[in-house]
């Protein structure tokens, strides 16, 4: 199963190799990850997407996460009301004609073109990693010649609802 | 224990660089030896230890594995962090046995290593090796110091994160810049800055509560105890705690001596070469009571069957130890002893365990560890007795890995904690001389005894030169099979008897070896001889290497073989 995992950790040199290589070592595998700076100076946030086989794995890596010195929250996230974001940037196959008609493709994905020339465009979008598989699905027979994903980002919801109404969030596998 | 010292810098007129202020951080963290080898990115270092020489001590062992086993030893004995001093790049890389080592048991070190000056760091410069990368996954936490300004702080947050929660080994990395540089002003007094580190030592009461609701109706509860009591200095409440209910005892390889061996309620130590006592009431148990143990696979055998019918109650000051390998319905993250002391005012109803107790103790009767006296050669079972017995089982003993460690483990029975020191975790070949050396070092008036295989002395053999040189009294045992005698034990029981490069044909003479040192050596065949004259080596004040001639076909047993449970035990009697 795939689960989002947050951790605030403190921003020293070396703490991405610390958390990804505990991973490899303990045999987690990595779906995505993306890491930035959080509004407090000297911290950063990490948005792993991570598949672990069941409920006893997932409490393994979060506890060993936790144990290093530099990690100050682990979080999963999956089960809470989250939003939960990825950008990519796809480069496609494009001469003048066939502009249009891919415009009128991405619009309903809210994306938009971001660089142009004349063999390619460049769409941007953004959104759950769902929406992004099926914007670059409708976009492939134009031919992709190059897509840049972030990997997933995600934080809280400013209400969550009570444990029995809310509905998980879904990640399936791409 | 502590040295009280303060930053001085108006003692000398030369300036101070980055390693003085290094020294005085140790001296005032109450550093008394540091365990060292010098080489080029070191040495500032080793000008401030000239200079302080009066103040903080250092032993120059022959190899950086050698001085980091010893350093393990003296924190085992210690509980306070060994500390090692080693170059950069081959220095460093030498470490990675030991540091891994003190990883896997929990060993308190702080490791310093030399590195290159930050303004060649990454063009493969001379003696260059990416040591922090290296030790990530095998290190407690590491530092790459990159400036003198840090130094304070990160001296004093690797001594705190090496002995506080569950201890371990932490690496600061100095280059050769920040060690030469020279200090402009005082430094203020630093501040630990870990907000991502608090280990829990109190236990949560709601656990506590369950766990005496459990006791309280449980019918065949048993104890095992792990190093974690070592730790937390804990053997005593361990003992009040389990005579209060007369709950049956186990330990594990390292937690020998956190419960004494000659109490009733002791089954003495469980896992793959433990008793059948031990492995047959974890097997059996209806509440297993962990403190401080991980359930490392050498202790459990085949996760499917251990402790089929048991409610587990697992003591662990990390966390990450509770659930990894066995299912726990009480989890109790907290330090053994507060755990234990908050568990004496907690449990006033006893289990009732008499027909327990007399069932275990018929198993004890039935199945004890057994080994077959041969008048004619040396046993090496028998060996590790007359040691005990020569030793009034009081001194250290420290082993390296094999056959001889398995022995040391079931008939050096210890009674009293902190003598026992072994590379359980890694099991690491080397390691049992060295550790005995900074075992003798921590305690300079015990009977220290290195108890090792022809095998694994011969992997670190070149430190008796510091046992010559600072005359330290250790005892060698070596017992000599002339074999990898595991190895050859699992080639014979597991592949079929096809012995596999496990068998040394040739061996250097040990005692003229010995002598060469300057050392007495001592080679015996008989157990006649050994009874005539262990008492006379173990009075010698100086370092002996006894070499002991032992029969070379014995086997460990009772033995768990891998993938089995632990009441699948084979060689539980003589055959």
């Amino acid at each position: 199963m795939k689960r989002i995992i947050t951790l605030t950790v403190q921003d020293r040199s070396g703490v991405l190799n610390r958390v990804t290589g505990l991973l490899q070592r303990r045999q987690f595998n990595i779906s995505s990850i993306s890491v930035g700076p959080t509004e407090t100076e000297g911290v950063s946030k990490m948005t792993l997407v991570v598949d672990v086989e069941d409920g006893q794995r997932l409490e393994q890596v979060t506890k060993q996460l936790n144990k290093q010195i530099e990690v100050l929250k682990v979080s999963d996230i999956t089960d809470k009301a989250i939003v939960a974001r990825e950008l990519a940037l796809i480069k496609v196959s494009s001469g003048s004609q066939l502009r249009s008609e891919i415009n009128g493709l991405i619009d309903p994905f809210r994306a938009i073109i971001v660089d142009v020339c004349k063999e390619s465009i460049t769409v941007q979008v953004t959104g759950k990693p769902e929406k992004v598989d099926a914007l670059i699905d409708l976009l492939r027979p134009f031919g992709i010649k190059e897509i840049a994903r972030t990997g997933l980002t995600a934080s809280l919801r400013g209400h969550q609802p009570q444990s029995n109404e809310q509905t998980p969030y879904s990640l399936t596998a791409r | 224990m502590k040295v009280e010292a303060k930053l001085e810098f108006q003692t000398s007129a030369a300036p101070k660089t980055g390693a003085d202020l290094l020294i005085d951080l140790l001296i005032k963290e109450g550093v008394e030896t540091i365990f060292g080898y010098p080489g080029g990115a070191v040495l500032p270092i080793y000008d401030a230890i000239y200079k302080a020489q009066d103040r903080i001590g250092h032993i120059l062992f022959r190899h950086e594995q050698g001085m980091i086993h010893a350093a393990e030893g003296y924190a085992r004995i210690t509980g306070q962090p060994g500390v090692v001093l080693a170059t950069s790049g081959p220095g460093a890389t030498n470490l990675v046995t030991g540091i891994t080592d003190a990883m896997m048991d929990s060993l308190p070190l702080v490791v310093f290593t030399g590195q290159v000056a930050r303004s060649v760091i990454g063009t493969d410069a001379f003696q260059e090796a990416d040591v922090m990368a290296i030790t990530t996954p095998i290190t407690k936490h590491n530092y790459q110091v990159q400036s003198i300004s840090d130094l304070p702080r990160i001296v004093k947050e690797a001594f705190h994160i090496a002995s506080t929660g569950r201890p371990g080994p932490v690496l600061v990395d100095l280059p050769k810049d920040v060690t030469s540089g020279i200090l402009s002003e005082p430094l203020e007094e630093s501040e630990l800055d870990l907000p991502g580190y608090q280990p829990t030592y109190k236990p949560n009461s709601l656990q506590i509560k369950k766990m005496a609701e459990s006791l309280a109706t449980a019918h065949k509860p048993v104890i095992l105890a792990g190093a974690g009591v070592l730790h937390a200095k804990a053997t005593q409440e361990l003992t009040t705690f389990a005579e209060k209910h007369n709950i049956p005892v186990a330990t594990t390889l390292l937690g020998l001596g956190a419960f004494p061996a000659d109490s009733p309620l002791s089954l003495g130590m469980a896992g793959m070469h433990g008793t059948y006592a031990a492995n047959m009431a974890l097997y059996e148990t209806d509440l297993l009571i962990n403190f401080g143990a991980r359930f490392d696979d050498r202790l459990t055998g085949s996760l499917k069957h251990f402790a089929p019918f048991a409610k587990v109650a697992h003591v662990d000051i990390d966390p990450a130890e509770i659930g990894k390998n066995v299912p726990t319905q009480i989890p109790i993250v907290a330090d053994a002893k507060a755990a234990l002391t908050e568990l004496l005012e907690q449990t006033e109803i006893s289990p009732t365990t008499e027909s327990w107790l007399e069932k275990l103790k018929q198993y004890k009767q039935d199945f004890p560890l057994w080994y077959k006296h041969d008048p004619k050669g040396m046993c090496p079972q028998w060996l590790i007795e007359a040691v005990h017995k020569v030793t009034n089982g009081d001194a250290i003993v420290a082993t390296d890995v094999g056959q001889h460690q398995m022995w040391a483990a079931q008939y050096y029975t210890f009674n009293k904690p902190h003598r026992w020191i072994t590379s359980g975790g890694l099991g690491t070949m080397g390691f049992g001389f060295p550790a005995a050396i900074g075992a003798q070092i921590a305690a300079p008036e015990s009977t220290v005894v290195a108890i090792v295989g022809d095998a694994g002395f011969q992997m670190t053999l070149q430190e008796l030169s510091v046992i010559y040189e600072r005359n330290l009294p250790v005892k060698i045992i070596i017992v000599n099979n002339g074999a990898l005698g595991m190895v050859r034990q699992w080639q014979e029981l597991l592949y079929e008897n096809r012995i596999s490069h496990s068998l040394l044909h040739s061996h250097p003479d040990f005692v003229k070896l010995a002598e060469s040192y300057g050392i007495r050596g001592v080679r015996i065949d008989n157990q006649e001889d050994l009874v005539a004259s262990l008492p006379e080596l173990f009075a010698f004040e100086g370092p002996v290497l006894v070499d002991c001639r032992v029969l070379q076909q014995e086997k460990v047993f009772p033995m768990i073989a891998p993938g089995k449970g632990l009441h699948e035990m084979i060689g539980v009697k003589p055959v």
